[in-house]
């Protein structure tokens, strides 16, 4: 029995850890850190979000992110500081522009091509 | 003939996408432009190293710098450091050092064993100016020109092609 507990509590032990600490006045505001540190790219591991990334540069952001949403500012300023430095990329929701557009509306495109294709052969199967 | 036609629709589709591939693979590059070109350095107040100051950034205005992202922790900086001392010497540069997250005790350990080329070292203990920078690992180097507007960034190790082929050019350009 007190090995198995041993394990269990090893078992959980690391995921505790892994959970940072801030001091957020609100769950609002606890919400709103979880929601950006989810959309934010980690840069140094590029494929993974602030939130869960370990790297140094990760922590110093999301300690970053923190600070500004204890200080009350919204979304938008919070993403603006982060774009203005580390541009576009930093952001997991690509922005809608010139570049961006064919990525944003390509699936319209594959899903209108589809649309017409079994269009015309459900009725040319009516005529049949 | 029709049936023949539509069977080849897959296969051109893939090819094309093969096609797209390819052409992706040989032009994409890891780079990421820096939104910072053109504009001013970020404002920052740091201590130095050895010369006991604390520098702004306006105390770098008047003459072109280099500014070198660096710590006594990050293997690669020690690599491109031969080349941050080459141009500190042959160049009419300031070359600047900004000791990024790191302990004094050891970047000073670490400039006694290779060099110092640096003309002035600031020291980021905490990592805001880096981040103020868009750093993403040292080492990182900026070219700043005398009014303090950020020219050029280079991510990652300098080496002889980048500082021969992007570096040297534009130090030439904005070299009095």
């Amino acid at each position: 029995m007190k090995q198995i507990i041993i394990l269990l509590s090893l078992l959980f032990s690391g995921h505790t850890l892994a959970i940072e600490v801030y001091d957020f006045k609100t769950a609002e505001q606890e919400a709103l850190y979880q929601k950006l540190t989810k959309e934010l790219r980690c840069l140094v591991c590029q494929n993974q979000n602030l939130a869960d990334s370990d790297a140094g540069l990760a922590k110093d952001l999301k300690d970053q992110v923190a600070k500004f949403v204890t200080a009350g500012q919204d979304e938008e300023t919070i993403k603006a500081y982060m774009i203005e430095r580390y541009g576009d990329f930093v952001n997991y929701e690509p922005p809608l522009n010139a570049s961006t557009l064919f990525l944003w509306f390509s699936p319209l495109l594959v899903f209108i091509v589809g649309g017409v294709i079994l269009f015309f052969n459900i009725r040319k199967k009516q005529h049949e | 003939m029709k049936k023949l036609l539509i069977a080849i629709i897959p296969l051109g589709v893939f090819i094309g996408l093969i096609v797209l591939l390819a052409i992706n693979m040989s032009t994409h590059t890891e780079e990421l432009p820096s939104p910072l070109i053109g504009k001013p350095v970020p404002a920052f107040e740091h201590p130095t190293l050895y010369s006991n100051k604390n520098l702004s950034q306006d105390d770098f205005k008047g003459q072109p710098w280099l500014l070198n992202v660096f710590g006594s922790w990050c293997p690669s900086c020690q690599v491109e450091h031969p080349l941050v001392t080459q141009l500190a010497l042959t160049t009419d540069v300031k070359v600047v050092g900004l000791n990024w997250k790191d302990e004094p005790e050891n970047a000073t350990q670490w400039l006694q064993r290779w060099g110092n080329p640096y003309d002035e070292i600031l020291v980021d203990y905490e990592g805001d100016t880096a981040i103020n920078l868009g750093v993403y690992g040292a080492p990182e180097t900026f070219l700043i020109d005398a009014k303090g507007t950020i020219v050029h960034k280079i991510t990652g190790v300098l080496t002889p092609e980048i500082i021969e082929q992007e570096l040297l050019p534009l130090i030439e350009k904005i070299v009095p």
